[in-house]
């Protein structure tokens, strides 16, 4: 099937007084329909990526097809195909909630009766018929992004790009964000979202390419990343000897259950299937090195992260 | 509406399901995307029209009242006020002219400028506007045509102000209508764009600092509150002034409304308007790109 939205080779090289080099080559297809996530840490080049997308940053090579539409060579035809909701607030300060989106349908050419339709539509479907009337400033971090997303949907786009979409927000509205675009797909909108939540990215996504210093790592549904760990659980030994020896990796590495074990900064981390009576295992081998603290989780899409780079999404 | 209603419709229909416009088909969603943006703009304006009037009277009633008012009611007024001493009664004449140009100008800087470095900054509002089906130095067109709208209103509002607060004799007649309004709409333009280069070249905390370093100098300076031929005895300073788009605006409307003063060649005025709007409005579209597309 042919991608909806297609990025070939896509460089952005920033020159200034430091030189960097947001994306390095990266190259995705999004199929139609498909909610897919970018995951990646802090300054991997995501927003820059999805500004590319969106037409409000060009790039230094490379291009990108939305619907067969290149974004450089015909940007204002490109933005009729797509939405988008920014990493920040962008509502319009100056007009209510009711009017952003009414005013959004009359740049898309909807004539005056439509875009009062949709709007009141779009209201409705995304609960805030009741503050309508309310300006941006008024609302909560939330309710802000809810208006985003029912904004940028408001002409009916085929994809919607979302840049972080939940930064910032509390639980209870992430799961409310999750839900409405899971609503989308319903929809037939495709979704394209940035993360740095990994439960984000496996929760709600079909397939997500993993983006660190610019470039695409890998690019497969959450399960198949998973997957390719070859262990289901990862333990994090906290080792009160700092430099970890590597007589206790050699001996950890002959327990029964254990995929692969490499040195952390403060310790040693262990691949492992579910084997049984592992954990008392581990924590005989280790404690002569001075084990002070032991976590135990299921492999995630971070352990994939981590078993990629050797760092923490979070570091 | 009813005719751009229709008109809607029919851009509706036709590009949304290829994704792929004709030539007519884009150019009525360019037209569309540009109309929506000047109904928002003016339903916003409308909402705060009694601040926007605010703005407008505030600056010209102040001066006319000190000037042409409280100055020429004094015992010995004119020896107070060396400029109308040196206007002689036709002070309030000048002036008329003078403080449309100042409201042109205002409105300007007010319309584009200041909102632009809201803009740009912190609220990056800018980010959905630039995201319209449209190409983008549209969208900073459409700032300038909706500032010159404003610029006329203002122009509009000062002309009754300036013609019967002054507690001398005004002597304003409007000889030639085209040209009148060619003038008003190529400086309220002008002022549009100059107000497009302020606000994309400036860092939005520095807005401030514009005030006394750019709008001021250029208003005094603008042949505003005296006729560029006065200034034949300074020839350096008479010089100086014509890199200043304000002179052309102030002159462009001596010559239109207070014909009697002495001013500038006409068709002068109108190729140094048609220059600075051309060339204000290049610079302006310029810095915009820069500075909404990375
Ligand atoms: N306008 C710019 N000028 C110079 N460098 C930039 C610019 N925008 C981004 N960068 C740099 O490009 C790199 C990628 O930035 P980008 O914003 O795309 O990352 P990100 O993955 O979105 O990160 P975050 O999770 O923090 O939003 C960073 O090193 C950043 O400092
Ligand atoms: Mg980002």
């Amino acid at each position: 099937m042919a991608s909806i939205v297609q990025v070939e080779g896509l460089r952005k090289v920033y020159e200034g007084k430091q030189r960097v080099v947001a994306l390095d080559g990266i190259a995705l297809g999004v199929r139609e329909g498909e909610l897919y996530g970018l995951l990646g840490p802090n300054g991997a080049g995501k927003t820059t990526a999805i500004s590319i997308c969106t037409t409000r940053v060009l790039p230094t090579s490379g291009a990108v097809r939305i619907a067969g539409i290149d974004v450089v060579e015909s940007p204002a035809l490109a933005r009729r195909l797509m939405g988008i909701v920014p990493q920040y607030n962008t509502l319009d300060r100056a007009c209510t909630i009711y009017e952003n989106i009414h005013f959004h349908c009359l740049y898309f050419g909807f004539s005056r009766t439509d875009a009062k339709q949709r709007t009141n539509q779009l209201l409705e479907q995304f609960h805030l018929t009741e503050r309508a009337d309310s300006y941006p400033s008024q609302l909560s971090g939330g309710l802000a992004q809810r208006v985003q997303i029912a904004r940028a949907i408001a002409h009916r786009p085929k994809v919607l790009f979302l840049d972080e979409p939940s930064a910032g927000l509390d639980p209870q509205s992430r799961i409310a964000m999750w839900d409405a675009v899971r609503g989308l797909r319903e929809e037939g909108i495709t979704v394209v979202l940035t993360t740095h939540y990994m439960e984000e990215a496996d929760e709600l996504c079909d397939r997500v390419a993993i983006i660190d210093h610019g470039k695409i790592l890998v690019e497969d549904t959450p399960a198949t990343l998973k997957g390719s760990v070859g262990a289901q659980k990862v333990y994090c030994l906290d080792l009160s000897d700092r430099d970890s020896p590597a007589a206790l990796v050699g001996q950890l590495k002959l327990v029964h259950g254990v995929r692969g074990v490499e040195p952390t900064s403060g310790g040693i981390r262990v691949f492992a299937d579910n084997a049984d009576g592992l954990l008392p295992e581990i924590v005989r081998v280790s404690n002569p090195y001075g084990l002070r603290d032991l976590t135990m989780t299921e492999t995630s899409l971070e352990t994939v992260f981590i078993r990629l780079t050797g760092r923490d999404l979070r570091e | 509406m009813p005719t751009m209603e229709s008109e809607i419709e029919i851009a509706n229909s036709s590009t949304v399901q290829t994704g792929h416009g004709t030539a007519p088909a884009q150019g009525m969603q360019y037209t569309r995307a540009f109309a929506g943006l000047f109904l928002r703009d003016l339903h916003v304006l409308q909402r705060e029209k009694i601040p926007f009037l605010i703005r407008i009277v505030m600056n010209p009633l102040l001066f006319l009242f000190v000037f042409t008012y409280i100055m020429p009611h004094m015992s010995g007024g004119a020896v107070l006020n060396p400029t109308a001493q040196m206007a002689g009664a036709n002070f309030s004449t000048v002036l008329l002219p003078g403080l449309m140009a100042v409201a042109i100008m205002f409105s300007g800087i007010a319309a584009v400028a200041l909102p632009l470095a809201q803009e740009f900054g912190i609220t990056r509002e800018i980010d959905d506007r630039v995201m319209c089906p449209l190409p983008v130095s549209a969208v900073a067109i459409e700032k300038i045509v909706f500032s010159a709208l404003q610029s006329m209103i203002a122009a509009a509002i000062v002309f009754p102000l300036a013609y019967y607060v002054p507690a001398t004799p005004v002597y304003a007649h409007v000889n030639n209508w085209p040209f009148f309004m060619v003038v008003l709409a190529l400086a309220s333009l002008t002022s549009g764009a100059l107000g497009l280069v302020i606000g994309t070249s400036v860092k939005p905390q520095q807005i401030g600092l514009i005030f006394g370093t750019v709008v001021m100098p250029i208003t005094f300076l603008g042949c505003v509150y005296y006729p560029w031929a006065k200034l034949d005895a300074m020839p350096w300073l008479q010089r100086g002034v014509l890199i200043n788009p304000i002179v052309y605006m102030s002159e462009g409307l001596r010559a239109a409304v207070t014909p009697t003063l002495p001013h500038m060649n006409p068709i002068v005025i109108l190729l140094m308007l048609t220059f600075f709007l051309v060339f204000l409005t290049v610079v302006g579209i310029k810095g915009f790109l820069r500075r909404v597309i990375g």
